[in-house]
């Protein structure tokens, strides 16, 4: 493998690696919550579908993202209803999600667009347009260190370092801020947090309205700035492939940047590569797209690390009366 | 808080739900410029109007009685099996192995075995879930889902690398053959006399899944493992100071709800398709779970919301060909369903509770 390669194979992990590290934030808020949250994927998508419908009306890719915000953050607050107000199943209530999103965005699409659920091309301000970093250009003939600056770490789109800034930013308001603090609290053991005379029931919704932001913002990435358009059933299993990065990073912002980053690494792998021969062994590129799920089920099984989850994850808090 | 009388609990509270999830389904049907009441008229028409639409619904009700039943008896033991889909896609794989690779005299010996190594593929899917939460404690929800997705991956390769005829370019498996073809509903129907259309996919597997719904029923109230299958569920602690062992319970429930979903793949595999397709269940696996909410997990209610579904899928069918309305509605249809039946249940249940509390104070 040449250093080419490798730059345009780390190039494509950062590019696939960033919905996968917003919706696994998005994860991370909801669960250190105590609120289980399988419906990342749903709220993709409805962020997708909305953000690219709306960028090719008004023309302008930011007024999409606030559409996919606002979409995704509507379905967060109906998980909100049924498992936080209602005390309902959490895990029923994501399964719902995904279906009403995968039957509404195809439904809603036809509807707007005849296009098979999918929307127009998006073209010129509708798009997210690559940012192109000071100096690029002229660092460009130093050996080693300027393809990897120009290629690596310039040329993304304003929301692939809006993501990467989100991980330092996920660290600073989980353990150096009193929401934080309460917030770790309440996933763990929301009947202190009530005895201090601390809401559970409003640190759960403010941590899934952040989670309803992250994934507006990893669905918009995804139809206008990765693709230029809209496609049915376009996350294709990325906010589950989150859900494990989110288990693979036991629940941790920094562990979450290196566990989206591997998959988005075998993802960009899979993509390239039909089959990876490795001289002894050839490898079919249908095992490197199940491999961040084996991965993640070898974690759960506790062979390698333990992934312990927060303790009151999946609980309804009910009120001692 | 007064409970509900029994009968409410089963019939009011569902049939209250899905009125909710069909009226904001309607109003989504208005939403895009289309009349709900013609809709439905047209969903009646195609799905229940005809034998020729009795013949589809039944055929899509088979599939979702195994995987209804399949997730209901894991609700039982207090386990939520989220993987009917991949463990039905596992069941297909041993479905099409047994009709390819033996020469079968005809087709009861072929179903028989079809039947048996389906089971066993679905059961065996669901067993490393199963154990894993058992003995590991892993979230048996996250493994299995990402279970199916593991399945999708390996169907998918197996599919193209291996089981795929030479020369073709579509992703399935040879066409299987004629002799294991088993029976259509239809077929039947018209050879004892009955007029019934031609060219159905409803097959003899209907009645195999009849039987499944009697033999689960029993299985579930009339025997001891049943008992400690619902005990189990209801409190681990007090059935594991009962002398119930959590780990066989978990392992025996989930073998069972893998194979029946397993099962599924001998109705659309052997029945209708006749070879292994890419995604061969179609998300029959995820509708189980509306099918296993709606029914309370009982048995009977599991085979009405079966016949439900399966008239809204070909209903829904027959509407995307009538009108601009695409078959995905039905998507939308169902996740409402799982969403006031299972997550909401709550919101519909304390004004029933409430309503039923005035009028026993009145009466008293």
């Amino acid at each position: 493998m040449s250093f080419d390669t490798l730059i345009s194979i780390l190039d494509s992990t950062v590019r696939l690696g960033t919905p996968l590290l917003l919706a696994c934030l998005a994860g991370l808020f909801s669960e250190r919550s105590g609120v289980f949250d399988i419906g990342l994927e749903g709220k993709m998508l409805v962020a997708a579908f909305l953000s690219a419908a709306v960028a090719y009306m008004t023309g302008s890719a930011w007024l999409g993202l606030l559409a996919g915000i606002a979409g995704s953050m509507a379905f967060s607050l109906i998980h909100g209803l049924a498992s936080i107000t209602f005390r309902g199943n959490q895990l029923i209530s994501g399964v719902a999600i995904n279906m009403l999103a995968s039957g509404l965005t195809v439904l809603v699409g036809q509807n707007w667009f005849h296009l098979g659920g999918g929307t127009p091309a998006l073209t010129g301000a509708g798009r997210f347009q690559d940012i192109e970093l000071p100096f690029a250009a002229a660092l460009k003939g130093v050996p080693v260190l300027g393809p990897i600056y120009d290629q690596l770490i310039s040329g993304h789109s304003i929301l692939v370092y809006a993501a990467f800034l989100a991980v330092p930013g996920t660290w600073w308001v989980l353990y150096k801020t009193r929401f934080g603090l309460r917030l770790r609290a309440v996933g763990e053991n929301p009947a202190a947090v009530d005895t201090a005379g601390v809401s559970v029931v409003g640190l759960r919704y403010g941590a899934i309205c952040i989670a309803g932001i992250l994934c507006g913002v990893a669905g918009s990435y995804l139809s206008t700035s990765l693709a230029a358009s809209f496609g049915r059933e376009m996350t294709a299993g990325r906010g589950f492939i989150a859900l494990a990065a989110l288990i693979f990073a036991k629940w941790r912002p920094w562990y979450a940047l290196g566990a989206t980053m591997l998959f988005g690494f075998l993802a960009a792998l899979s993509n390239r590569y039909q089959t990876i021969d490795l001289g002894f062994l050839v490898i079919p590129n249908q095992f490197m797209d199940a491999l961040p799920y084996i991965l993640t089920v070898v974690i759960l099984a506790g062979f390698v690390g333990k992934a312990i989850p927060p303790r009151a994850g999946g609980e309804p808090y009910v009120k001692e009366r | 808080m007064d409970r509900l009388p029994k009968w409410a609990d089963a019939t009011l509270v569902p049939l209250i739900s899905i009125l909710i999830a069909f009226v904001i389904s309607g109003l989504v049907i208005l939403a895009i410029g289309e009349d709900p009441i013609n809709a439905m008229q047209i969903m009646i028409d195609g799905g229940l109007g005809s034998t020729y639409g009795w013949g589809y619904t039944l055929y899509y009700a088979t599939n979702f009685i195994f995987t209804g039943l399949s997730v209901a008896i894991a609700f039982h033991a207090g386990l939520f099996n989220i993987g009917g889909d991949g463990q039905a896609q596992l069941g297909g794989l041993g479905v099409t192995l047994v009709c390819l690779m033996v020469p079968w005299p005809n087709w009861w010996l072929a179903l028989i075995f079809a039947s048996l190594a389906g089971a066993a593929f679905g059961a065996a899917w669901a067993a490393i879930p199963a154990w894993l939460q058992a003995k590991r404690g892993s979230h048996i929800v996250i493994t299995t889902i990402m279970f199916n997705f593991i399945a999708s991956a390996l169907l998918n390769y197996l599919l193209v690398n291996v089981l795929r005829p030479i020369g073709t370019m579509d992703p399935a498996s040879a066409n299987f053959p004629k002799t294991v073809a088993i029976p259509h509903l239809g077929d039947m129907l018209r050879g004892m006399g009955i007029p019934f259309a031609k060219g159905t996919p409803a097959n003899i597997t209907l009645l195999i899944g009849l039987l499944a719904c009697l033999l689960i029923w029993a299985l579930i109230w009339h025997t001891r493992f049943g008992f400690a299958l619902r005990a189990f569920g209801k409190s681990e602690p007090a059935a594991r100071y009962a002398g119930i062992r959590p780990v066989r319970i978990t392992m025996y429930a989930m073998l069972i709800s893998g194979a029946l979903a397993g099962l599924m793949s001998i109705n659309n595999v052997m029945g209708e398709s006749g070879r292994l397709v890419l995604n061969s269940s179609e998300g029959a696996g995820f509708i189980g779970i509306a099918v296993a909410l709606m029914g309370r997990s009982h048995p009977l209610g599991v085979l009405l919301a079966a016949i439900l579904f399966g008239f809204l899928y070909q209903g829904g069918a027959e509407l995307s060909m009538d009108t601009s309305i695409p078959p995905q509605l039905i998507w939308v249809i169902q996740a409402l369903v799982i969403l006031f039946t299972g997550a909401l249940d709550n919101m519909v249940r304390m004004p029933v509770e409430a309503v039923f509390r005035k009028f026993g104070k009145r009466r008293t």
